[in-house]
Formats: structure tokens, C-alpha cells, sequence
């Protein structure tokens, strides 16, 4: 991928996480990470990886995030103090200049790793379905069976735990509210 | 194709805003998505290198994770739910029952 | 010497991208021209459709200068819905109603019509055309994962309905946006377990392999369509198609008798002109599918890339130019009756309650998809097929 692409994929991504970060409305949060999401799924297609590049933009977009969202209007979640609020001074300081450091030493062990063998040109199958598919089936089969496993006792699980108890009352008793009118209250809370 | 340290060098600074997101947002849901996006982070490096030495090996390790990452987050969410309907909360510094 | 060498190799090479910039452009604008097109014509049937369903005239009385009245043609109402109703709606007042989220709210429509447009770049829209040397391939994106893409826009597409819902500020917006959502995400699954049927059956992911999988004849005289090697299949996709685009007999969320307008209550103007475009896109896109997968894509009974044989032995020569004309034409034929199979439909049926609706989805296509799927991985494999 030619470089001024991989550089524009690259802003865009940081954009998005920092916005999935610093956001106070919930939902902007969300579509911040949807944003990072698409683009990695790009990224992965250029990389050659086309399969897991669009298994990325359909399970994660479109899946994965939905529920998110979802979430967050069952529980009519209000925008929440955000950066502002939240952790105490201190523990934020500390948080930033923990995660410098450690993004500090993943490049530094990354420049001096040992060269990895580079293979330069590929074959035209590389990454489609067919050669997943194959891999999949063939050498990974015990995991792939096992996920399936997993991914029931996620199913069951999930529905097990957001079931509803006899005595609980429905969260949105109320209309679901604005939202644009909790974070003025918010803000008036805090001023 | 773009040199590997470049790719490297996105997933570490993706990885480094995730783990900066879980510290200082007490969210539970921000939380939660830091924590994806330090996944995702991780599955870059796979794909980057995986394409590197021409190994299939790093997509189908992707694929898992993606899995993996999709049936946490659909109990992680659930979790949240019944949490929210016992306490009325969703920031983390209220959900501390279990503290001494 | 071999520097004016390397630069006159780079230039040739230059124009040879270039050339195919120009016919990629050319061949997206003329697709996404076409479909801005039918989706009025698709408007078009739809009032005029309707109004004959139920028996009365519908719109008739918008005319230029009096023109048609002059000249004593009846007026079929095509002024009005191609001239006066798009005036109308870009004209009118664009607000944001107090305290909702602006940017989202003007960017749901969109967000809405993109993955839907988009859709359509993988199309084929004919086989190869011979242009002096060059062999144009009849699809603006040749892509050899085109279903999986097709599924990736549709799973996208869920976003612009859900934010309209919610930025509007408004609790029977945001009601009607979880419902469609909740139904969109529900019936993606009936449709990706038929589009998947349809790949196990054919052995690609890639359209344009499929439309000319589908060429040639049985027993002589039978053309090879998709319909008649996944019946099932087809009526999964029809049903999860009109689901999926939130046309009755599947439009709670829309619920134009309950839920005000449902998502889009609070936009009016050109931002509900771009959530009804979606609308009939999205009917054009089903239409679209379901000719590609079952209905031989572009391909015309009996003809072939030299011209027709027909069954009896007859035959008819045909120039490059003229076959991929038709088969330009036999696509667009094939689309539009679809769509307008899909516009009769929704004035025929009831619609469904919410509950009814997510029962069919889950408890009634999932498991028939599947039971399709095995059948047909059993059947292919039992073929002998890869």
C-alpha cells in the first residue's frame, strides 16, 4: 500500500481512538471506535488479510458495536463528567505517563527486535477464503471446534446474566430521555 | 509494501491510548471499549507480521481473537447490565461492594 | 539513454493507468447515475402503483405552463414526483430539533445512503465489452470477495437508521430507531445464510463468476438460473431483503400509523428526501441481488458471447457491441420488474407486529437457512463439486 495511504489510515486511526477516549457522550465514544474499526479492517486488506479485513468490518462493526449501542439506550446511560471528572488528578498524571512510557518501550524493543525473514512476494490466494478456510480446517480444527463451544457458553451466558429477575423493575420506568438535556444538567452540576 | 516497523509502531501507540483509556475514564463502557481497542491493536501486529514472513498462521490467530473478543464482549455487556440494574451505576468508583 | 528509457517506459505505463482510471470513473458514475434514476422511477411506481391497488387516481395534477393539459395528454404524474416533490423537499425548512445532537443528526441520512450506494460498485452489469483493444469487464470493482463485501456494507447500513433514531431527540424516534435496528441485525443473518447457500452452490464469492456460471442451457432448452438450483434460497433472500430495507409488510419501525414517522419524525427537507432514497436503493439493491444469484445476473436466455443458438439449432450472429447491449438491458430489465414485484407487495400485505416479525426472523428463516445450507454443502459435495 502505497505510503501516503498507509499514512492517512494511520491519523485516521489515532483520531479515532483519541476520540473513543476523551469523548463525554457515550455514544460518540462508540462511533469513535467504529471509526478505528473500519479502518484497521483496511488496513488488514492491505496487509493481504482481505478475509479477516471485511470478518472485521462485519463481526465488529457490525455486530459488535450494535450491541454496544444498544446497551447503552437500554440503560439510557447519560453522558457521563468524562476527562473532566472522574479519577483524581494524580492517578490521571500517572495513568498518561505510565502509558508514554509503555508505548516508549514497545518502540524501542520493536526498532532493535531481530529481523524477521521477509517474504516479498506472495501468492495471489493469500488471505482469501479458500486458503483460510484450508488452514482453518485442517491445522487450527481443535480451536475452531472449541470456539464454537465457547461462543455457546458466551450465548448462554449472556442471556443467563441480562435476564431480568422476578422483583426487578423495567430500567426505563421513565421515557427514555434526551440527550442533550443530561449534560446540561451535568454541566450545571459541575459549574 | 510499507516497512513492518511502521505497522508496529501504530499498534504499539493504539495499545498505549487503550491502556491510557482504561486508567483515567471510570466509564465502565469506556472502559470496556479501551480495552477493545487494545485488542485490535494486538491483531494489527498479527496481520503486519503474520504478512511479513508469509504465514497464514497471524490471520488465523486474528480470527480467533476476533471470536474470542466478540463472546466477551456480548458477557461483558451482560454483566454491565445486571450491574446497572442492581447499583444505578456505571462508573467503576461506585462499584466498589467488594472493597474492604 | 536508459533514463529516458526507464521515463518513457514510466509514462507508457502512466497512460495505461490512466486509461483505466477513466473507465473505472466511468463505469462507477454510469452505475451510480442508474441508480439515482430507478430509484425515481422506483418512486414513480410507487405512487402510480399504488394508487391503482387501491383504486383511486393518485398524483395527476403537476404540470409545466400547463403543457399537457394543452396538448391533451393525460397526465400520468411523472412531473410531479420527478420535478415538483424533490423541489419541494430540498427547499423546505432544514432544522434540528432543540437539544439534539447536530452532527449525527445531519449525519444519520448519509450514514445511511453510503453503504447502500456503495453496494453497487461490484455489480456486473454485462460481460466483457471489446472496445478496439481493450476487454472491459461490465462491473465498476472487480472483486473477488464480492459477497463477502456485499454483506459488509449491508451490516453498515444499520448505523444511519440507529443514530437517526437517537440524535433526534425524541422518544418515538428513538424507539423506531432500536426497533429497525434490532430487525435489521436479525434479518442480516437470514440474508447471509442464503447469500451463503448461493456460495456453496456455486463454488465463488465473486459476482461476476456467478452471473456467467449461470449461461448455458439444461436438457437443451432450460436456461442454467440460479432460482432453479436454490429455491429456497431465493425466497430466503426475497423475504430478508424486504426485511432488512424495512418495507411493509416489515415497516414497525417506519409504523407510519403508530410510531409518528418512527426514525425519521424529526427531519424534514433534504435529509428525509436522503432516508426515502435510501429506502428505494435498498429495494433496488435486493432486486439486484436476487437477479445476480438466481436470476442469471446479465445473462439472456440462449445467448452467448457470439450471439444466440437457440434450442431448435437456429442460430443468430451477433457483434460484441450489440450482446453486451442486451445484456446491459436484460439486467436492468430483470431489476426493475423485482423491484416493482417488491413496491406490489408492500401494498398487498398487512404488516407485521414487532413480536411477529422477530419470530419469523429467528424461530423461521435462521433455522430454514440452515437446514438450506447443509442440504446444499451435502448435495454439492455429493456432486463431486470443490
Amino acid at each position: 500500500m502505497p505510503q501516503w495511504l498507509f499514512a492517512f489510515l494511520a491519523a485516521l486511526a489515532i483520531i479515532g481512538a483519541l476520540g473513543t477516549i476523551l469523548q463525554r457522550n457515550l455514544v460518540h465514544c462508540v462511533l469513535g471506535f467504529a471509526l478505528v474499526l473500519i479502518d484497521l479492517g483496511v488496513l488488514y486488506m492491505g496487509l493481504g488479510a482481505v478475509t479477516v479485513g471485511f470478518l472485521q468490518i462485519i463481526v465488529y462493526v457490525g455486530a459488535i458495536m450494535v450491541l454496544f449501542l444498544f446497551v447503552i439506550w437500554l440503560l439510557n446511560i447519560q453522558a457521563d463528567t468524562g476527562v473532566r471528572g472522574g479519577a483524581s488528578l494524580s492517578l490521571k498524571l500517572v495513568g498518561a505517563l505510565a502509558a508514554a512510557a509503555l508505548a516508549a518501550e514497545l518502540f524501542v524493543v520493536f526498532s532493535h527486535a531481530p529481523k524477521l525473514r521477509e517474504v516479498r512476494t506472495i501468492a495471489p490466494a493469500f488471505g482469501s477464503v479458500a486458503t483460510l478456510a484450508h488452514v482453518l480446517f485442517s491445522r487450527y480444527l481443535i480451536a475452531f471446534e472449541t470456539t464454537s463451544l465457547l461462543l455457546l457458553a458466551a450465548i448462554v451466558g449472556a442471556v443467563a446474566l441480562a435476564r431480568r429477575l422476578a422483583g426487578q423493575s423495567a430500567e426505563v420506568a421513565a421515557m427514555p430521555s434526551q440527550p442533550g438535556s443530561a449534560a446540561r444538567e451535568s454541566r450545571r452540576e459541575v459549574a | 509494501m510499507t516497512p513492518i516497523i511502521d505497522y508496529m509502531a501504530l499498534s504499539a501507540l493504539l495499545f498505549a491510548i487503550g491502556a491510557i483509556g482504561v486508567l483515567i475514564r471510570r466509564n465502565v463502557i469506556v472502559m470496556f471499549l479501551a480495552i477493545e481497542l487494545m485488542l485490535n491493536a494486538v491483531n494489527l501486529a498479527f496481520v503486519a507480521l503474520g504478512r511479513r514472513i508469509g504465514s497464514m498462521d497471524g490471520q488465523v490467530i486474528v480470527f480467533f481473537v476476533m471470536t474470542v473478543a466478540a463472546a466477551e464482549a456480548a458477557v461483558g455487556l451482560a454483566i454491565i447490565i445486571s450491574m446497572f440494574r442492581n447499583r444505578e451505576t456505571v462508573n467503576a468508583d461506585e462499584l466498589n461492594l467488594l472493597r474492604w | 539513454m536508459r533514463r529516458r528509457a526507464h521515463t518513457q517506459r514510466l509514462l507508457a505505463s502512466d497512460s495505461g493507468v490512466t486509461i483505466e482510471l477513466v473507465i473505472g470513473a466511468i463505469k462507477a458514475v454510469v452505475i451510480v447515475l442508474l441508480v439515482l434514476g430507478l430509484t425515481t422511477l422506483m418512486l414513480w411506481f410507487e405512487r402510480k402503483g399504488s394508487a391503482l391497488i387501491q383504486d383511486r387516481i393518485g398524483a395527476n395534477r403537476a404540470d409545466i405552463f400547463g403543457l399537457g393539459k394543452r396538448l391533451g395528454m393525460p397526465n400520468f404524474g411523472v412531473i410531479n414526483t420527478v420535478l415538483a416533490d424533490p423541489i419541494k423537499m430540498f427547499t423546505k425548512e432544514d432544522f434540528v430539533p432543540d437539544g439534539a445532537d447536530r452532527f449525527l443528526h445531519g449525519l444519520a441520512p448519509f450514514l445511511a445512503l453510503f453503504p447502500v450506494i456503495i453496494t453497487f460498485a461490484v455489480v456486473p452489469m454485462g460481460d466483457i465489452l471489446k472496445i478496439g483493444k481493450y476487454e472491459i469487464d461490465l462491473q465498476p470493482a472487480n472483486l473477488n470477495v464480492a459477497a463477502l463485501y456485499v454483506l459488509a456494507t449491508i451490516g453498515i447500513g444499520v448505523y444511519g437508521i440507529a443514530l437517526g433514531g437517537w440524535a433526534s431527540n425524541n422518544r418515538w424516534a428513538l424507539l423506531g430507531g432500536i426497533r429497525a435496528s434490532a430487525q435489521m441485525i436479525s434479518y442480516e443473518i437470514a440474508m447471509g445464510l442464503a447469500i451463503i447457500a448461493v456460495v456453496v452452490t456455486y463454488g465463488t464469492l465473486d459476482l461476476q463468476q456467478m452471473c456467467r456460471a449461470q449461461g448455458g442451457v439444461w436438457f437443451g432448452f432450460l436456461p442454467r438460473w440460479g432460482i432453479l438450483l436454490q429455491p429456497v434460497s431465493f425466497l430466503l433472500l426475497l423475504i430478508s431483503g424486504m426485511a432488512e430495507s424495512k418495507r411493509v409488510p416489515f415497516d414497525l419501525p417506519e409504523g407510519e400509523s403508530e410510531l409518528v414517522a418512527g426514525y425519521f419524525t424529526e427531519y424534514s427537507g433534504g435529509k428525509q428526501a436522503v432516508f426515502m432514497m435510501t429506502d428505494f436503493a435498498e429495494v433496488l439493491l435486493v432486486a439486484v441481488l436476487i437477479t445476480v444469484f438466481f436470476f442469471g445476473g446479465w445473462q439472456v436466455p440462449w445467448l452467448y458471447r457470439d450471439g444466440f443458438h437457440f434450442p431448435g439449432g437456429a442460430a443468430w450472429l451477433l457483434p460484441n457491441i450489440a450482446v453486451a447491449i442486451l445484456q446491459f438491458v436484460a439486467f436492468w430489465i430483470k431489476v426493475i420488474i423485482l423491484s416493482c414485484l417488491q413496491i406490489l407487495i408492500r401494498w398487498t400485505l398487512p404488516r407485521l407486529r414487532y413480536d411477529q416479525l422477530m419470530r419469523l426472523g429467528w424461530k423461521g428463516l435462521v433455522p430454514l437457512g440452515l437446514l438450506n445450507l447443509v442440504a446444499t454443502a451435502f448435495v454439492v459435495v455429493a456432486a463431486g463439486g470443490k
